[in-house]
């Protein structure tokens, strides 16, 4: 009889099976419902168990989010105020992502960390794109990868191509010397006619798209001043200073580079906290969710048990009556 | 999201429809068409995954040239973690370019400066404003705009005559000791820098 009741016991779970994947903890209490062992209290020892990890993992995500929150407001700040230093550059070299050159080199600027929503996957995906349309025949484009997250995703397909790795870069607060100082770097080991940087602005904690900010050399800005077109304009501005226009090119590039590299890498930093707080945001929900769905199961089950053993008592007292 | 961000995209090559008139770079006519170029050719090879943006799109365009010389003189003094000035009309400003200091009036002719380490005064009717600027590049526009980017600037207050005395006797001293070409390098820079700054304060 106890037996004919654990078997509708076992036949009552079974419509609470849902399609979350919370489906292994009620196949694993099923299981353990129908052994023919005593079968009272164990069953809602595994959903507690699994509700304690839900609300610590809720609890953790939710601080997550705070920490992320609080970085975010500090780095907003650095990032607004840096946005005014590669406007003068755009006005004077104007924007030319569709030039045409030989060595392209494609800076993708990543995250270390992890738990940060898609914006290191929509950069890489963004990079392999500019990739795919910078090069033809004697063309190339190599990368330069910033970023733990992103190097992980190009060395599985892209090995060849890297041409240098920097991790870590936000061990320190950012400043402009530390960039530059990177940015010397790239420089000196990179051989390019154009260098596209990748990285995801910062609009709002919910919208950062992925923007591709082209310099170029100073080999192709003559020739593209001398060609016409875009740049034809910067042969009419005298160049004071320096001892030919060669070496003056070569110095605006490299600023250039170093300032829009300073301003991407604070706008990637602030878009990768932002994404953060809301990756951190969904999960503390849909463990609330989770939360919720557990509970209700909790009950049951223990409903389900203390129903259990009065039947065996009643049947028993019964079965002794009569 | 998508669509918000195509239509951000939209409306800066609308407006440069209008201005494609405009012959000079500062006023970005043709840097649209190769917006709108870039944006095409990325369409045609890849299809599923929409265009970057550009840092034109988040921009506001330069004025065209005008006809008669303006009035004032605008200037933006940009510097890595702030924006000391941003469009702020004056007078006249005196940049230290590496060929000596040089006075920019409106109507200036079209000019891209190095810095060197000096003072830069920004005269706004009466009112001078003085900072000591480490180098730089200065980029005066034919439309009266003038752009000025240093790494570093300081209003010449804040400036402590003894550390400058000091660092100037180091550096000297590093420089009469050196022994690599780098070595050399560095410190004639401090050199440079510390003698501007002591120049500026006393003179």
């Amino acid at each position: 009889m106890a037996m004919a009741a654990l078997r509708r016991e076992g036949r009552r779970f079974v419509p609470l099976i849902s399609p979350q994947p919370i489906s292994a903890v009620q196949s694993s209490v099923i299981s353990q419902e129908q052994a023919p062992q005593g079968v009272r209290s164990i069953s809602t020892q595994v959903v507690r168990n699994r509700m304690k990890s839900v609300k610590n993992i809720q609890k953790i995500t939710k601080a997550m989010k705070m920490v992320a929150a609080s970085k975010l407001r500090a780095i907003q700040i650095k990032a607004e105020n840096s946005r005014g230093v590669w406007q003068p550059f755009t006005a004077l070299l104007g924007d030319n992502p569709s030039v045409d050159v030989k060595k392209n080199v494609i800076i993708t600027v990543s995250s270390d960390k992890g738990l940060c929503g898609g914006i290191n996957s929509t950069s890489v995906k963004i990079s392999k794109a500019l990739q795919k349309l910078t090069s033809g025949p004697e063309k190339q484009s190599t990368y330069v990868v910033l970023g733990e997250k992103a190097k992980a995703q190009f060395i599985r397909d892209s090995k060849d191509n890297i041409e240098l790795c920097i991790t870590e870069l936000q061990r320190n607060p950012l400043n402009y010397t530390q960039v530059s100082v990177l940015a010397d770097d790239i420089l000196k080991n990179v051989e390019y006619d154009a260098l596209r940087i990748v990285f995801n602005k910062f609009h709002s904690v919910v919208s950062f798209p992925p923007t591709v900010a082209t310099v170029l050399s100073p080999e192709t800005v003559e020739r593209e001043s001398e060609s016409g077109g875009n740049l034809g304009v910067l042969d009419s501005y005298e160049i004071e200073g320096g001892e030919t226009k060669g070496e003056i090119l070569q110095n605006l590039a490299e600023f250039q580079f170093s300032c829009v590299m300073f301003n991407a890498v604070l706008e990637n930093a602030c878009s990768e906290q932002g994404a953060r707080m809301s990756a951190m945001d969904s999960s503390s929900r849909n463990a609330g969710e989770m939360l919720d769905r557990l509970t209700l199961t909790y009950n049951r089950t223990r409903q389900a048990s203390i129903t259990t053993e009065l039947i065996e008592i009643i049947s028993g007292a019964s079965a002794l009556k009569g | 999201m998508f669509r918000r961000a195509t239509s951000l995209l939209a409306r800066p090559i609308i407006s440069s429809a209008r201005a494609r008139t405009r012959p000079f770079s500062t006023d970005l006519p043709a840097t649209e068409a190769g917006d709108s170029n870039f944006i095409e050719n990325w369409k045609k090879l890849i299809p599923n995954i929409d265009p970057p943006k550009t840092p034109l799109s988040f921009m506001q365009p330069r004025p065209p040239t005008p006809s008669s010389i303006p009035t004032k003189l605008t200037v933006n003094f940009v510097l890595p973690y702030a924006s000391e000035l941003a469009s702020k009309e004056v007078d006249m400003i005196i940049i230290p370019a590496t060929t000596g200091h040089m006075g920019v009036l409106p109507g200036h002719v079209a000019t891209i400066a190095e810095l060197k380490p000096g003072v830069m005064s920004v005269h706004e009717g009466n009112d001078t404003t003085k900072y000591f600027v480490s180098s730089g590049f200065a980029f005066i526009h034919a439309n009266s705009f003038a752009d000025v980017i240093a790494v570093e600037a300081v209003p010449l207050d804040h400036i402590d005559q003894s550390l400058v005395q000091k660092g100037l006797a180091e550096f000297t001293q590093k420089l009469s000791s050196a022994s690599t070409d780098l070595e050399k390098a560095e410190a004639q820079i401090g050199v440079d820098v510390h003698s501007a700054l002591n120049a500026a304060l006393t003179g």
